[in-house]
């Protein structure tokens, strides 16, 4: 089932795909091929196998459990959330807050978790700032 | 003797204070990363790019720490194969089957310092290769012109899905997926937008190190998220090693295997799609069938830890060889490698060979230093290594995402790359359990617009006759070495398959 989906997602993708590529407005001075060639034939060729793929489908794949599933999903937003807020908070701040989270969700104790975030993003401001002198988001604080 | 007159250049290249210690920091980071279940080489070669890049290493140097990463990597992940039974990352898969069955029997030093010294025999071996093949296969590249470089990149992404995928659609899928992204952007011919939607921050196209380290290293967050799994493996078992040196006849005994798999590896190397997975998985099985006469393979005979060892050091010393030659890279990894070639302005290929023999000499004297540090370096001090796989992932796994974040941001400074990053991060967790390669998205994104800019160039040459791609007897041979090795696999490798699939590593770092 999972792959019938995936291939039908697949070949509305490439029929999207073909649909903006048609919508580039060529400049009058062009080669032989022009800017659309090419990616209609990754269209092309996309559909095709998006539509071998629903046709002739995998095995089911192991989908985890809905609370899993949360699980990813409230990751990705921390994650969105931290690249938001990184230039607003500053690194160390952002940085210690995300990786508190994402280690206490792998399963280390609450307060544990907290210590390892401020550690681990100490631990990167030191070694990539401070030692090897990348530019990291500057906060209200000045790290 | 042209040839060793340019090797002792690139000795002069790379024996500097600052290479060799680049060189040294490389293998040491890289054997930690191939040790660790869920670090393997195509991610932690990803995560260090950005590293390279804000250090101001020059193109020589940064070569140097990256490959010397992956020639650690394929060392390190024997490791956690031998002690834990987990592949450290995919190619070790194979030396789990005798390795752990070693360590079980208190030979775990033994299979540690054995596989060393194979690891070691394999890589040596495929250097010398690689000095003697790639200059070969340059001279027969020179005779390319747009049409057979079109035809080139056809039968890469066409062979790359090659045995070890299970479904040929989907890396048929996953190709065009990495071609499409690669589209778009400002047009480079004629200057028009393709595909942008009017996002201002996409007229510069997907920055493929964004779509790297994404795809690769955040989609192994998302894995373990997934799973829970964050405690290491190696603090419910004890961890012993014994003796650390193989006997002489033990030595001797694995000698002729060593030499077999090297060769069967380094040319499972070179084949585009293969890469170093599949070399191990071909040289453990060629020396069962050929040396294993009273059934002792899988039950802890060195033989058996040694012949895949051998091979998927070799092989990846063999992938160098198209990656660097053509330009086309045949794995993962590779593909990785190629995609910091071209960030700092380099375009591999068979002119590399002629305007920068600084960069291919220097960086084929420092795969030699590097090989023979490994070597002293993972056979006394194996025990360290030993102690990094008590790190539990859930310590280890944000700090691979929060590195990953540091690298993007700190090479472009936008918050929108860091969002690209999570939606490929998220792409990459959802293709992986569709059992999508992800490799040909990567060589999709870093050579698609090389091979439309040929596809244009032949056609326009040609005043817009497109059957010029199929006009020169090199072309006709590249189109259907790309027909068979698509076609072949669906017939062929159904057995192949299933071994490798039987072997799969649960936790999986991606491919080499």
């Amino acid at each position: 089932m999972s792959d019938r989906i995936f291939g039908a997602f697949g070949v509305l993708l490439a029929l999207g795909y073909a649909w903006a590529t048609l919508q580039i407005e060529e400049s009058f001075l062009s080669d032989a091929v022009g800017p659309k060639a090419f990616p209609l034939i990754i269209a092309g060729i996309l559909g095709l196998s998006s539509l071998a793929i629903f046709l002739r489908p995998d095995e089911e794949p192991k989908w985890p459990a809905l609370g899993r599933l949360a699980e990813i999903a409230a990751a990705v937003v921390v994650m969105i959330l931290y690249a938001q807020f990184l230039p607003v908070a500053g690194f160390v701040i952002a940085t210690a807050v995300a990786a508190a989270y994402l280690t206490w969700r792998l399963g280390t104790a609450p307060l544990a978790a907290v210590l390892t975030g401020v550690l681990t993003s100490v631990g990167i401001y030191v070694v990539f700032h401070l030692v090897l002198g990348l530019s990291l988001a500057r906060g209200p604080l000045g790290f | 003797m042209d040839m060793l007159a340019s090797l002792g250049d690139g000795f002069a290249i790379a024996l500097t204070w600052q290479n060799l210690g680049l060189a040294l920091l490389g293998c040491f980071l890289g054997t930690i990363m191939g040790a660790l279940p869920g670090l393997g080489p195509s991610n932690g070669v990803a995560i260090l790019i950005p590293l390279a890049f804000t250090l101001g290493l020059g193109a020589t140097p940064s070569l140097i720490l990256l490959t010397s990463v992956y020639y650690g990597a394929m060392y390190g992940g024997r490791i956690s194969s031998i002690l834990l039974n987990i592949p450290g990352d995919e190619p070790a898969m194979m030396t789990c089957l005798d390795g752990y069955p070693m360590a079980q029997k208190g030979r775990a030093g033994q299979a540690l310092s054995l596989s060393g010294i194979a690891s070691f025999v394999g890589a040596f071996l495929a250097t010398w290769g690689l000095i003697l093949l790639a200059p070969q296969l340059v001279k027969i590249a020179l005779l390319f012109g747009p049409a057979e470089y079109f035809a080139l990149f056809a039968l890469a992404f066409a062979t790359l899905g090659g045995v070890s995928s299970t479904n040929q659609a989907k890396s048929a899928f996953a190709a065009m997926l990495g071609l499409g992204l690669a589209m778009i952007g400002v047009d480079t011919q004629t200057g028009v937008p393709r595909l942008t939607f009017g996002e201002v921050h996409l007229y510069d196209g997907l920055d493929f190190l964004v779509a790297i380290v994404g795809l690769f290293a955040l989609s192994e967050v998302f894995i373990f998220l997934e799973r829970r799994h964050g405690s290491a493996e190696a603090e419910a078992r004890e961890v012993r090693v014994g003796r650390l040196t193989p006997s002489w006849s033990m030595l001797k005994n694995c000698t002729p295997t060593m030499l077999r798999t090297s060769l069967l590896g380094f040319i499972a190397g070179v084949l585009p799609g293969a890469g170093a997975s599949l070399g191990s998985f071909i040289s453990y099985s060629m020396e069962k069938r050929l040396v294993d006469r009273d059934g002792t393979f899988g039950t802890g005979d060195p033989r058996g830890v040694a012949a895949p060892e051998a091979g998927n050091n070799a092989a990846a010393g063999g992938a160098l060889v198209p990656m660097l030659a053509l330009g086309v890279p045949g794995s993962g990894t590779t593909a990785v490698l190629l995609a910091v070639l071209l960030s700092l302005n380099i375009t591999p290929g068979p002119l590399l060979f002629a305007n920068n023999p600084d960069v291919v000499w220097g960086l084929i004297a420092a795969l030699f230093i590097a090989n023979f540090m490994l070597l002293a370096m993972n056979i006394p001090m194996v025990g360290l290594f030993t102690r990094v796989l008590m790190v539990p992932p859930r310590i280890l796994m944000p700090v691979v995402a929060m590195v990953s974040f540091v690298g993007i941001y700190g090479i472009s400074g936008s918050s929108f790359d860091l969002l690209v990053m999570i939606a490929f991060g998220v792409a990459g967790w959802v293709l992986r359990k569709l059992d999508v390669p992800l490799v040909p998205v990567i060589l999709g994104t870093l050579l698609g617009n090389t091979m439309e800019n040929n596809l244009r160039r032949a056609v326009t040459i040609d005043n817009g006759n497109w059957w010029t791609l199929f006009d020169s007897p090199l072309a006709i041979a590249l189109w259907s070495i790309a027909a068979i090795g698509f076609i072949l696999p669906l017939f062929l490798s159904r057995v192949v398959k299933r071994g490798m699939h039987e072997r799969r590593d649960e936790e999986g770092a991606v491919q080499d």
